[in-house]
Formats: structure tokens, C-alpha cells, sequence
């Protein structure tokens, strides 16, 4: 019963993906950008589940949905206007990057179908949150701790560069 | 579901990502760009940790999404103090390393 809904499900996650995909990268208001930025995030966050990786699912929706969108829209709102269409000339770039995008697309294409892929193994859907904090404190603490350590130095970073505007700008005021 | 629909998307995904990056002149839309090619790369990655019955697949699309975090924080602020600076976020129009050509 689940495995007959599974390609229904799968197109329709992957129409959501792609149509929002689409509207980011060919829509002319930055705004519709930003908002779209949550269908394709959640699509890919629902297909995340289906692949059985629940964990994963719900760190893409909280730093993705919960973070990185709300942080585009905010940069949006903050840098230009919410009617700003103005588009500069792109005929160039244009015929220079569809026909390259195309190649990688159908290159990549090629040999993903031409590929004798291993055979599917037929792993039990298991939570994998417990396998996911022994990975991350054995063999993973190296690139764990360094992690974090890098999430320290962004933090730092953004304060200090929005503090040196600050300053700047009180220093021009008085 | 075999692991060649889940690729198919996912370089799709990135496709369309790449498109955006090169063919839109907005720093912010560049950016989105950026993070859609992130999720197709993560999405292949988790499928092939699934098919491979593997969880180093979702090691690597952990740390990617922490990566992208860091990223679009680091990356929006620059863009931010750009906009302040400049005006505008159209790519185009940062030249201050160009050189001026007194005539």
C-alpha cells in the first residue's frame, strides 16, 4: 500500500522542487525569490524522508526554513526594494549559460542512466538520530569540533562586520 | 523509487542552480542559486547513503547544511554592508578593483 503511494508521492515533491526551483532562479521580484526558497526547501526536506533519513528532514527544515529563509528575506528587505524589477542586459549571459547548463544537465543525465548502478538493497526504514550522535562522536568528532569552531567564527564575524558599520556611521553623525 | 529518479532531481536541481548563479546579476538571487545547488548535491547524497545502506552519506549532507548556514550568514552581511555602500546589489556594478584609466 505504501510502496504504490511512493511514486505518487515522489512526483509530487519533485513538481514542487521544480517549480519553485524555477520561480527563484526566472522570477523577477526578489520577494517571490525569497518565498519560493520554502518550496523547495521543503520538498527536498520531504524527500530527505522518504530516502529515511528523519534526522536529516528536520535539520533541513530548522536550519534551512527556520534559518537560512528567514535570513534571505530579511537580506531582501533590507537591500532593495520590494517592487525592484530592474533587470539588467542578460542576452549575452544567456546564450553563453543555457547551452552550458543543458550540457551538464544531459551529460550528467547520460551517465547516471548509463551507470549499471549496485543493486538496491532493501535496508529497514530504521531512526537513524542515534547512529547519527555515535558517527558524530567517534569517528566524526575531528570535523564536529571543527564545525564548531567554524559556527564561533561566523558568529564573530557577522557581529564584527555589522559593528564596524555601526561605528563608522555614529562617527559620521557626530 | 530507484536511485536514478533521486539523481535525476538532484541534478536538476543543481542545474537550475548554476543557471541562476551565472545568468542573474543580483548578489541575492546568486545566493539562492548557491543554496539550491547545495540541496541537489545534498540530495544525492542521501540517496546514495540509502541505496548504499550507508550513513557516511548523511554525515557529509550534515555537515553541508551547517556549512550553508555559516555561509549564507557570512555571505548576507557582506551583501548587506555592499548594499550600504554601494547602492545596489547587481554584481556588475562592483569594479573598484578595476583599474582607472586616467586619460
Amino acid at each position: 500500500m505504501l510502496d504504490s503511494l511512493q511514486p505518487l508521492v515522489f512526483g509530487m515533491l519533485a513538481l514542487i522542487i521544480f517549480i519553485s526551483a524555477a520561480f527563484i532562479t526566472f522570477s523577477r521580484n526578489l520577494i517571490y525569490s525569497a518565498f519560493a526558497l520554502l518550496g523547495s526547501f521543503t520538498g527536498v526536506a520531504g524527500l530527505f524522508a522518504m530516502l529515511g533519513a528523519d534526522f536529516l528532514a528536520v535539520v533541513q527544515l530548522l536550519v534551512y526554513i527556520g534559518g537560512i529563509m528567514v535570513l534571505y528575506l530579511f537580506a531582501v528587505l533590507m537591500t532593495s526594494g520590494i517592487g525592484d524589477v530592474r533587470l539588467t542586459n542578460r542576452s549575452i549571459a544567456v546564450k553563453i549559460a543555457l547551452p552550458l547548463a543543458l550540457v551538464l544537465f544531459f551529460s550528467l543525465g547520460k551517465l547516471i542512466f548509463e551507470t549499471e548502478w549496485f543493486a538496491q538493497q532493501t535496508v529497514k526504514i530504521a531512526p537513524t538520530t542515534a547512529a547519527i550522535g555515535d558517527l558524530l562522536l567517534t569517528k566524526y568528532l575531528l570535523p564536529f569540533e571543527l564545525v564548531s569552531v567554524l559556527l564561533l567564527s561566523t558568529l564573530i564575524g557577522s557581529v564584527a562586520l555589522a559593528r564596524q558599520e555601526l561605528r563608522n556611521s555614529k562617527e559620521n553623525h557626530d | 523509487m530507484s536511485l536514478a529518479h533521486y539523481l535525476t532531481l538532484a541534478i536538476a536541481l543543481f542545474t537550475i542552480g548554476l543557471i541562476g548563479v551565472v545568468l542573474r546579476r543580483n548578489l541575492l538571487v546568486a545566493f539562492m542559486s548557491i543554496e539550491l545547488m547545495l540541496n541537489g548535491v545534498n540530495l544525492s547524497f542521501i540517496a546514495f547513503s540509502r541505496y548504499l545502506g550507508d550513513m557516511q552519506g548523511q554525515m557529509a549532507a550534515f555537515f553541508i547544511v551547517i556549512l550553508a548556514a555559516a555561509e549564507a550568514a557570512v555571505g548576507l552581511a557582506i551583501i548587506v554592508l555592499l548594499f550600504r555602500r554601494q547602492g545596489s546589489v547587481q554584481s556588475n556594478l562592483f569594479q573598484n578593483l578595476k583599474d582607472r584609466i586616467e586619460v
